[in-house]
């Protein structure tokens, strides 16, 4: 099953003639993903060939790809200026998921195709900023190296990229049902708390890995989530306890968050929701492989 | 990016919402040449205010009424080269002078956990607004923007009714704040807050003072946005770093740090934070992310400016190679290290896994520099890298 990313989902991606897009699709179907179109109205109706002797058919538009081939998932590579206008071609279309990946996107575009989207209510938005998400072995939506872990019933959400694969790599002796990079911007479509409900209800998820970091209320919020909504174990990490105070926590900004946003606050947050926190990521890891050694048991 | 109020003044005006005659200055001199041009708008008055990017600076003596071109020249002389919080004051900007009958709160921020913006008014301003906000809650109307329909003339309505304004002055109040919204949504703000925003004793409203900040990731549609930045207060080395299009932030302790992607590399700075507790204390000397797919160039730039830091006394790189191949990173090192030849004797403790990581560590291991250790783990690394920066230096 897993969450977000299963054996059903047909993959296009938007951007794929691109530099970024061409690499990252090579990857994502040699690690299994159903790639089932590009868009690119310059090149509409062209195919690009990939290693492994795959053709990947060209789409003017994402409704195009989407009535050809029966997408339901859309990775976005374009640069960051023109990523609104992909974003919000592919929630005009009602994919049901679309993973930004791009960084770099300005907070006013992305506040408003996140807006759009929630407004529509048809399309998740993953991102953006982020390395998308993996079912290891089934499908891979992003950027995020297949071989690092394999299958497995522990769910991941995080908002840094390569503190995701750290994570992985540590607990690759268990594996991961799911892991889903949700992006480190001020604005993102998926957070924490919308991963830590689709792991809860997940059957093949046994405990749930989540990785913040300083910045914002996400971390808080989802621990007052856990406490009242999941029963399945969550181990914690957060990033930035020596971080200097950012340039983004702005005066007023520091308002909305009360006296939440530091690496501190978090921490404490989640372990009074119950949630084990590690000082570093191995230990973090540590903390999970004790859980899941405990449910085997 | 935050700006200095003499640039928020001017974002201010040019999107139509009521300011004062303002002018900056560098040297008392300036100052006078400034008040003589202002201070007939206003009876001879000018106020004389510090520009630095800290609040707090009324308290600390960096604003000063004056009634004269004399006046606000020594106003500047006792101003310019004070030490607000840790800012020196560099520029001064001349006001002109207003007769304030009552003092307002507006900002416009993000609010990251609806995903929308925040409208934020009251009728009670000029004080900390973090106190009105946890003293008299009640007096802040808090109003969620939707980021695609932005404050029209109902959301303006609604907000001055909301923040309680006798009916007579809720038009121009209203007014202001729509203009207030397009300096938001037109430059790209993240913040626009105006504290106090004013009502003259002839019943004008004014925005007294301004605070903006910028998303600078919007800066592909604001050529104009780079001419606001403070390059003389940079950190040299931040500004290095920077022109290299690498993510460094300068901090105090001696340990070196390069990674690859903002977490790990923050998570590389609390860990060696915490195995430096065991030796004395050592601390991350900074912050520096070398991002996704960094090459070789990019890797031996980065050891450049870490290694052009005095403080530091050690160096930890820490990839996690998903994009990124360790073999660049190896390449990276063994490149700087060549580079650099006998003269850096600051050991590097290298940590490196994922992508290609058996080619990166036989690079390492063939090159045999002596400066350079491999460690297997990320926690085993950061040890080592606090213990060679506790040693005593030859």
């Amino acid at each position: 099953m897993a969450i977000f990313l299963n054996a059903d989902s047909k993959v296009i991606v938007q951007g794929m003639t691109g530099s970024e897009g061409m690499k990252h699709t090579q990857r994502m179907l040699k690690s299994g993903t159903d790639i089932v179109g590009g868009v690119n109205p310059r090149k509409a109706g062209t195919t690009v060939d990939f290693e492994g002797g795959v053709s990947v058919p060209v789409y003017g538009t994402v409704k195009e790809a989407i009535e050809a081939t029966g997408a339901n998932v859309s990775v976005i590579f374009v640069p960051a200026q023109f990523t609104k206008a992909a974003a919000v071609e592919a929630i005009d279309a009602e994919i049901p998921l679309a993973v930004v990946i791009t960084e770099g996107v300005a907070v006013k575009d992305t506040a408003e195709f996140y807006n759009y989207a929630k407004e529509k209510g048809t399309t998740r938005i993953v991102g953006p900023n982020c390395p998308g998400l993996i079912t290891p072995g089934v499908s891979n939506a992003g950027i995020i190296p297949a071989d690092i872990s394999g299958t497995g019933r522990i769910g991941l959400v995080s908002k840094s990229g390569t503190l995701t694969y750290q994570m992985m790599y540590e607990l690759r002796d268990f594996g991961f049902s799911s892991a889903v990079g949700i992006g480190g911007d001020p604005v993102i479509g998926t957070t924490h708390i919308d991963c830590l409900e689709a792991f809860e209800a997940d059957p093949d998820t046994d405990a749930i890995v989540m990785i913040g970091e300083i910045g914002g209320d996400a971390e808080e919020r989802a621990a007052a989530y856990i406490k009242e909504h999941v029963t399945k174990p969550v181990v914690g990490y957060v990033a930035g306890f020596t971080a200097p105070e950012g340039k983004t926590m702005g005066h007023a900004g520091a308002i909305v968050s009360g006296s939440s946003g530091t690496a501190q606050a978090k921490k404490e947050a989640l372990e009074a929701a119950g949630v084990k926190v590690g000082k570093t990521p191995s230990e973090t890891a540590d903390l999970m492989r004790e859980i899941m050694k405990g449910l085997a048991g | 990016m935050d700006l200095f109020e003499y640039q928020a003044r001017d974002m201010f005006e040019k999107h139509g919402v009521p300011v004062l005659a303002g002018a900056i200055a560098t040297t008392p001199e300036e100052a006078r040449a400034a008040a003589e041009q202002i201070g007939p708008k206003s009876g001879g008055v000018t106020v004389v205010k510090a520009q630095v990017k800290t609040g707090g600076r009324g308290k600390a003596g960096g604003v000063k009424v004056t009634k004269s071109p004399d006046e606000a020249q020594a106003a500047a002389e006792a101003i310019l080269g004070m030490d607000i919080k840790g800012h020196t004051v560099g520029t001064v900007m001349i006001a002109q002078g207003a007769r304030i009958a009552e003092e307002y709160y507006f900002s416009i921020l993000l609010d990251r956990a609806n995903r929308t913006y925040l409208a934020m008014c009251s009728k009670e301003g000029g004080m900390e607004i973090e106190e009105l906000a946890v003293e008299r809650p009640e007096a802040l109307a808090r109003i969620a923007v939707d980021p695609n329909a932005g404050i029209d003339a109902a959301k303006a309505q609604e907000i001055v009714d909301a923040a309680g304004f006798d009916d007579a002055d809720k038009p121009a109040i209203a007014d202001a704040i729509q203009k207030l919204w397009t300096v938001y949504r037109d430059e790209d703000a993240t913040l626009v807050e105006v504290n106090p925003l004013v009502k003259t004793e002839d019943g004008e409203i004014v925005a007294l003072d301004g605070k903006v900040t910028l998303d600078e990731n919007a800066g592909f549609r604001h050529a104009d946005h780079e001419a606001l930045e403070d390059k003389a207060h940079a950190d040299p080395l931040e500004a290095a770093a920077k022109a290299k299009d690498l993510n460094y932030v300068k901090l105090d302790g001696s340990v070196g740090i390069i990674g690859n992607g903002a977490g790990l590399v923050m998570s590389t700075l609390d860990v060696v934070a915490y195995a430096g507790e065991e030796f004395g204390g050592q601390k991350p000397a900074n912050f520096l992310d070398i991002g996704g797919g960094a090459s070789a160039e990019v890797m031996a730039n980065g050891l450049h400016i870490i290694l052009s830091d005095p403080q530091v006394k050690s160096v930890f790189v820490n990839v996690f190679g998903g994009i990124t191949s360790c073999d660049a990173v190896a390449n990276g090192i063994v490149g700087a290290l060549d580079a650099l030849g006998d003269e850096e004797d600051r050991p590097l403790v290298v940590r490196l896994d994922g992508n290609n990581v058996e080619e990166g560590r036989r690079i390492l291991q063939e090159r045999n520099h002596p400066l350079v250790t491999i460690e297997p783990t990320m926690d085993g690394a950061a040890r080592r890298a606090a213990e060679l920066a506790a040693r005593p230096s030859n």
